[in-house]
């Protein structure tokens, strides 16, 4: 077994790891499809208030690929369509019935192997099609290019993360089904990522068609743009994609049962959260009542997401379709006197500016405290210490704010991502929001390239 | 009411539209001194690291500080060395305060006028990259140098070495070593001839010129004999600017950067290096008594090792690549001695090797990155198949 090493990079050491317990959440219950979820998608919209949905429905599809739909998680009523500014859609809420009913797409799934044409169009009238993404640009792949891999990351090694091999456990007969018919898609192979120090890796090592690399170090070693990045780096032209090993049992279940099922385990994490664990549930499920926090909701975040690239959500949101974690930490809304001359045992830093570096290692109560304000940049060498990548990070991040299209190429844009760049806003002393920044450059050439 | 309470009642007179709102900027600098912000994330990673440029500037000060205290005393030794009484630490030091202070205090109120000015008429906040330089100049100053010159060429250097491209994060030559280059030029006198570098009796005019001389000095009009021990050279019992002349002072400094990472470690090895491979090129050459000088010797002198530790590894005018900072530091180490050596009208060289590759430090830096993207467009492609 070659284990790929990925010495850059931090494991941040924060409260509130999910204990290894799965709690089934009630229903009925209200579910959401977000459409800000998917990058660079204009949606129309299928249903209105009112209407009856089974899980399956397609309740979205794409203004210029309109057979690309978004599909109900679950069945029930459609309760409420929530927009923004200029009407932008945000949410489209679904009450859930006391059980889900699925619409049936396949009949005699396996009867014969279906071919790749079959699977393709499956995939997307169930709406299963959404779950796999494609770099560069982190947007739902365009059915007419076949890529030159897929890849799967069978770890998450972000604060708090969920554990996959202990929520796919059982499933396995699913995994290999959507592994099959994914390998028929692509010209290269389904490589998996997986971590050398796993504490059980059964399910993913047990799967067959597929490469498999082992990888060991700190975050962000689970991210699928680092695991490609050292085995087979994006060149310009080329597209991957890659798929959320969690989306392997839906898409598992499509081949097989001929539903969509967009079940969920989800990991209840952070801090605030009284009893963090792991909890069985739908997609796009309402946080509101679904576990107990420490403190009054006002003081404290809620992010569909880990705490580096999750989204903000209010109390009373929704999980993000590509989330499998939710976190909850408290807001940093306070002055500090003389903050930054204190010696600082109980603040976490990168630097070794702070005594807390000396100290016995604890895992921190992190909260949103800017510390600090944004700067020019002024140090350097410290993006690279977290960015286990052979490009030059600041010199990417300069050609992005500058516009420059063919320097970011240069530079190696499309090996990243932004949630590459997550650990470089957090440690960055001078505050640059890095992740916007690379977001801003990916979609700059998406559009230009389009 | 506390001072928290105190700040948030009259914090509205100084926003927009309030009483003081043209004292903005000046108001949020003080806030920020005392209390850390309340602002929370808005976007990207929902939690940050607890180090900020102020927690960064106040490790540098604090590794400025062995020097800065030695050479406090340091001037007082001098002195009462020079005019022949006896003296004890705390006579010295007390001597040394009171010069030093003043040339500390010009240097902020100058620098940070300047500052603070541009600041509000650019509606930023005021970034903290003052708060090194101004405690810089005084250390590179000798002790004898006028108020007035410190005054003018901080406020020059302020404006037209960092303001004039940007402030703090923007500007190409180290604005501390810049104030030095313009009184270097313009009143060479001050801080270039024999007679400056101790405090005697009545200021700097009854100072004897032979024993107020530096090292350098001596090394560049062939009196090697002269150049104190390696010894006093390096626990800086000798004349010199007011914070180079213990190394063993710089050096605790040096470790206080290199443990917590604020300082780069591998420039201040790649300039040492870089001194020392030049010192053995001329040591085998041995064209004249300068070229016999030892390496020792000579990262001993003057103030090399304050460039090396201090100056060669600010950020922002430094190469910003690994590989690249190896190359720069290195240079700054072969050029500071080739310049002492070579040219005796500039006996510290160090000052202006530093600045010439304060201008190559972004050269150097594309070439590492050229290199990277050469390695990028050498990989094959496999671009994605169409179908339909």
């Amino acid at each position: 077994m070659r284990v790929i090493k990925i010495k850059k990079g931090l494991d941040i050491p924060l409260k509130g790891e999910p204990a290894k317990k799965i709690e089934t959440a009630g229903l009925p219950a209200v579910f959401a499809v977000k459409p800000p979820d998917f990058i660079g998608v204009q949606h129309k919209l299928l249903v209105k208030v009112g209407d009856r949905v089974m899980a399956g429905t397609a309740v979205l599809h794409s203004k210029t690929n309109e057979s690309i739909v978004i599909s109900s998680p679950v069945s029930g009523e459609v309760v409420d369509i929530v927009r923004g500014d200029k009407r932008a859609l945000l949410e489209v809420r679904v009450k859930s019935d006391n059980t889900v009913d699925f619409i049936k797409f396949n009949d005699a799934p396996s009867a014969n192997p279906l071919t790749n044409e079959q699977i393709i169009d499956l995939l997307l009238k169930s709406g299963a099609w959404a779950h796999i993404r494609q770099r560069p640009y982190d947007v739902i792949p365009n059915p007419k290019v076949q890529p030159r891999d897929i890849y799967i990351s069978t770890f998450d090694s972000a604060p708090l993360a969920p554990d996959y091999g202990f929520i796919l456990k059982g499933k396995e007969n699913y995994v290999q089904a959507a592994v099959d018919a994914l390998v028929k898609l692509t010209t290269g192979k389904v490589i998996l990522g997986l971590n050398a120090k796993a504490s059980d890796n059964g399910v993913f090592e047990a799967l067959n068609n597929v490469e498999r690399y082992y990888f060991e170090g700190p975050h962000p070693a689970g991210n699928v743009g680092v695991q490609i990045h050292h085995t087979k780096p994006i060149n310009k032209g080329e597209v991957v994609w890659y798929v959320n090993p969690q989306d392997l049992v839906t898409i598992g279940r499509l081949l097989v049962d001929g539903v969509y099922d967009a079940s969920r385990i989800i990991a209840i994490t952070g801090p605030e959260v009284e009893n963090p664990l792991y909890i069985k549930t739908y997609l796009g499920v309402s946080i509101d009542g679904l576990f107990k926090v420490n403190r009054p909701v006002e003081q404290l975040r809620f992010i569909s997401g880990n705490v580096l690239t999750g989204d903000r959500i209010e109390p009373n949101g929704f999980l993000g379709f590509y989330h499998h974690q939710l976190s909850v930490i408290p807001e940093g809304n306070y002055y500090e006197f003389f903050g930054w001359a204190a010696p600082g045992a109980k603040k976490f830093s990168n630097s070794r500016t702070f005594i807390s570096k000396l100290l016995a290692k604890v895992n921190f109560k992190l909260d949103t405290n800017y510390h600090g304000a944004e700067r020019a940049y002024v140090m350097s060498g410290e993006y690279e210490k977290v960015f286990p990548f052979d490009i030059y990070p600041v010199s990417l991040i300069k050609a992005i704010m500058t516009n420059d299209i063919d320097r970011m190429e240069e530079l190696g844009i499309y090996e990243v991502s932004s949630e590459d760049f997550a650990l470089c806003d957090f440690v960055c002393t001078s505050k640059i929001e890095t992740q916007q920044i690379v977001r801003n450059g990916l979609e700059m050439l998406r559009i230009e390239m389009s | 009411m506390s001072l928290r309470g105190y700040i948030d009642k009259i914090k509205p007179k100084f926003q927009p539209g309030g009483k003081f709102a043209s004292l903005h900027s000046t108001f949020d600098a003080f806030e920020a001194f005392l209390f850390v912000s309340n602002k929370v994330t808005t976007k990207g990673a929902h939690i940050r690291d607890a180090v900020d440029l102020k927690r960064t500037m106040s490790v540098v000060i604090l590794s400025l500080m062995p020097a800065l205290l030695f050479g406090m005393w340091n001037v007082g030794y001098q002195h009462y060395l020079i005019i022949g009484e006896k003296s004890n630490l705390l006579m010295n030091f007390w001597f040394g305060l009171q010069k030093v202070v003043p040339i500390i205090a010009v240097s902020y109120i100058s620098g940070l006028a300047v500052e603070f000015i541009f600041a509000q008429y650019r509606k930023h906040e005021v970034n903290e990259g003052f708060l090194v330089t101004g405690i810089l100049i005084p250390l590179i100053m000798p002790v004898t140098i006028p108020l007035w010159i410190v005054a003018v060429s901080t406020a020059i250097s302020v404006l037209f070495v960092k303001e004039a491209f940007g402030g703090t994060g923007m500007n190409v030559f180290n604005p501390a070593l810049m104030t030095r280059a313009i009184i270097f030029f313009a009143y060479p006198a001050k801080i270039t001839g024999d007679l400056v570098w101790v405090l005697g009796a009545g200021g700097d005019k009854a100072v004897d010129s032979i024993t107020g001389a530096t090292a350098l000095t001596y090394a560049a009009s062939d009196n090697i004999a002269k150049i104190p021990s390696l010894y006093d050279l390096f626990f800086g019992f000798i004349p010199g600017s007011i914070g180079e002349t213990s190394k063993f002072a710089i050096l605790i400094g040096a470790l206080i950067l290199a443990i917590t990472g604020i300082g780069s470690l591998r420039i201040m090895l790649s300039t040492i290096l870089g001194g020392v491979v030049m010192t053995l090129i001329f040591n085998a050459v041995g064209a004249n008594s300068y070229m016999t000088i030892g390496p020792l010797t000579q990262l001993l002198m003057g103030g090399f090792m304050f460039g090396a530790v201090f100056m060669a590894t600010d950020p922002v005018t430094g190469a910003q690549t690994p590989t690249g900072k190896i190359v720069y530091g290195f240079l700054i180490g072969l050029f500071a001695i080739m310049i002492r050596v070579f040219n005796p009208a500039y006996p510290e060289g160090m000052m202006l090797a530093i600045l010439l590759m304060n201008m190559f430090a972004p050269l150097i830096d594309h070439i590492v990155v050229r290199a990277n993207i050469r390695r990028r467009l050498k990989r094959s492609v496999k671009p994605s198949v169409i179908t339909k």
